[in-house]
């Protein structure tokens, strides 16, 4: 059966090759081997960037296939992010405290310590209790599980009221945004109990592995968000092909005719809708160890409009296409935006790339609807021509 | 057997206070072929879309079935997997995928997502496809894309993707629409076969293709039966000249 579906789908091959072949390139080259002809910094970069690969087939399935344009996926990779960053966090503040605590010749008691390492994460917004949404803080296994059920949940709830009132097209956007900034502006109090803009930090430092190099954790990192957007892929394009993938392509192209035929339209988004935003909690996750820091300004609205935008320059509809144009832009703009691009001077004026990016973004992504739907993936379709 | 297989009674529906359909009641038994006529605007495609659930009736009763299952609050897919399929005025097939999708898509099978998800392939299926394909003649289009298909092959499909459905009753709004003569024919003869195991209700303007489906006749005027029975008979009456038969001759 698998083997099938293999032969039946040849791009899968293809990029689970190319992926894998990439990943090995990086490895080799890291600092990790000595070999160092990649910086840390940059295996970093690239492990990010993997991580968005991944949020951006989702993207692809919930919008170039379900045809939901949801402009909230970026909600439940911060989800994912602030979920493993709890415990990053507190399992990393915990062995300091215990550090502190060893060179007293009397032992701290469970609540001098619990106090010690409440003050170190919540002195920033003037507090020392455990939030309730702490409680599992300490567990990496709770935590991780809170990584897939917590977005899946929310997007559950979320799906199951907009879908059954039949909220679609740009209202279904809306609501999408509203979600996302109203998670954000809850994030940005003080008391929301997750240090308000201050974020989780240090999410770099892996509790337990205080000894082993950057250069080493980057690429541990790196080569699991490779197995994470693999993994992703595969998952995705066996969703998506067959008939389950005809059915959801058939509600994107004529909702009212797929009820006729008998299916439950709404299940079949809210089935849709949830694995993408449960992977987009991965993404997230395995995405903000290498990030080291997030803080609510990582969920606000525009970042799900990004990832739309990813999609579109990359090619919607098929899964590669989200893949090169989330790997493409955000590579893109980390260079516009770091200031690797030089600035164009034209004499009367200067066009700083740090703020002229988003215009050229802008432009390009109204290129792309008006005169190339198909997106950079769609340059595939002249490669592979069947003769005919 | 039952008698009646569908019973719609005393059913209205108003849009912003205008009566589309009034007080109209009408019965289908399990199998046979049945044609509704009628001029623009008369309720024929309302009356679809009450019995299908997409249209909720401000009055009356839509029974189905040996259970006498009340149609009203449920939800098209419900209605669907119920046994009722439906054909649309307009073609509409998934013109991004093949024909073999299409069909598949539409073929009796469970429909939750999880089983969808699951489904797998089979010999069974296949022949289905297949034979479905030979009743409509596109055999040698199973793999080609439904919107490279011509407009009668795309009315073609449709009646296929109804048959793979296996519904007990079969609405097809206007499925001679933009057809040449030769295609009605096969359209006549596919829905005279249909209506063999089951009831088939078409909706048509066009009388030649009345006439050669051979069976009762309903006259739907301004949301109301005005007249049933053979197509002769139905022709004869004063009214319908009047408000139908009448007009294109005038
Ligand atoms: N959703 C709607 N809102 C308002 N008016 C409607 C709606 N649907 C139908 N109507 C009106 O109800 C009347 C009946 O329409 P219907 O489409 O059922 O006619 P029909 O018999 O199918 O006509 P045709 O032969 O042109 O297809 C028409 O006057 C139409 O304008
Ligand atoms: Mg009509």
């Amino acid at each position: 059966m698998h083997n099938t579906f293999i032969a039946r789908n040849p791009s899968v091959l293809w990029f689970l090759a190319a992926l894998g072949l990439f990943t090995f390139g990086v490895t080799i080259l890291s600092e990790a081997t000595g070999l160092g002809l990649i910086s840390t910094s940059f295996v970093k970069t690239l492990g990010k960037t993997l991580c968005l690969c991944l949020i951006a087939i989702a993207m692809d399935v919930v919008w170039g296939y379900c045809g939901i344009l949801s402009l909230g996926h970026f909600a439940f990779f911060g989800i994912g992010g602030y979920a493993i960053g709890m415990w990053l966090m507190y399992a990393r503040t915990e062995a300091i405290v215990l550090q502190n605590f060893s060179a007293q010749t009397i032992p701290a008691t469970p609540q001098e310590i619990s106090d010690a390492i409440g003050n170190q994460i919540f002195g920033v917004v003037g507090s020392s209790d455990f939030p309730a949404i702490w409680s599992f803080a300490d567990s990496l296994v709770l935590q991780l599980a809170m990584v897939v059920l917590i977005p899946g949940l929310l997007a559950l709830v979320f799906g199951w009221l907009a879908f059954r009132s039949r909220v679609t097209g740009v209202y279904l956007s809306i609501l999408t945004q509203a979600m996302t900034l109203a998670l954000s502006l809850y994030l940005f109090q003080n008391d929301s109990g997750l240090r308000g803009n201050n974020g989780l930090s240090g999410l770099q430092n892996i509790p337990g592995f205080e000894q082993t190099p950057q250069a080493t954790i980057s690429i541990v990192f790196f080569l699991a968000s490779a197995f994470a957007l693999g993994a992703g892929y595969l998952f995705f394009a066996w969703v998506i092909s067959g008939k389950m993938g005809s059915v959801v392509q058939g509600i994107r192209d004529n909702e009212a005719r797929v009820r006729f035929l008998g299916y439950h339209v709404e299940s079949y988004k809210l089935f849709i809708f949830t694995i993408t935003a449960v992977v987009s909690g991965i993404a997230g996750a395995l995405y903000y160890p290498q990030a080291g820091i997030i803080n609510p300004g990582e969920i606000a609205p525009i970042a799900s409009i990004y990832l739309a935008v990813w999609v579109a320059i990359g090619g919607r509809g098929r899964l590669y296409g989200a893949v090169i144009g989330a790997a493409f832009v955000s590579l893109l703009s980390s260079w516009f935006t770091g200031g690797g691009a030089p600035d164009i001077n034209l004499g009367f004026y200067t066009i700083q790339w740090t703020d002229w990016w988003l215009v050229l973004l802008g432009l390009s992504f109204v290129v792309v609807t008006l005169y190339f739907p198909k997106g950079i993936g769609g340059l595939f379709d002249y490669l592979v021509r069947k003769p005919s | 057997m039952i008698a009646t297989l569908l019973e719609v009674s005393g059913v209205t529906v108003t849009f912003d206070g205008f009566r589309a359909i009034n007080n109209l009641s009408i019965q289908f038994p399990p199998t046979g072929l049945r044609a509704i006529i009628g001029p623009n605007g008369a309720g024929k495609t309302t009356f679809m879309d009450i019995v299908t659930g997409k249209t909720k009736p401000d009055e009356g009763h839509v029974i189905w079935g040996e259970e006498n299952v009340s149609l009203l609050g449920l939800s098209e897919s419900d209605i669907a997997t119920r046994g009722i399929g439906r054909k649309f005025q307009k073609p509409t097939v998934f013109e991004a995928q093949t024909v073999r999708q299409n069909l598949a898509m539409a073929l009796k099978n469970p429909r939750s997502p999880f089983a969808v998800l699951t489904h797998r392939r089979t010999a069974k299926n296949a022949a289905k496809i297949e034979a479905i394909a030979d009743e409509i003649g596109l055999t040698d289009s199973l793999t080609r894309i439904a919107g490279e298909l011509s407009h009668g092959q795309k009315q073609w499909l449709e009646i296929g993707m109804l048959l793979a459905q296996d519904p007990r009753l079969l609405l097809v709004d206007e499925p001679a629409a933009g057809m040449t003569v030769e295609e009605r024919e096969k359209t006549t003869d596919i829905l005279r076969r249909a209506a063999e195991t089951r009831s088939v209700v078409v909706v048509e303007h066009d009388m030649e293709f009345v006439r050669r489906l051979d069976c009762k006749v309903t006259v739907l005027h301004e949301g109301a039966v005005l007249a049933e029975g053979s197509l002769d008979h139905v022709t004869s009456n004063q009214t319908v000249i009047d408000v139908y038969l009448g007009r294109g001759h005038a």
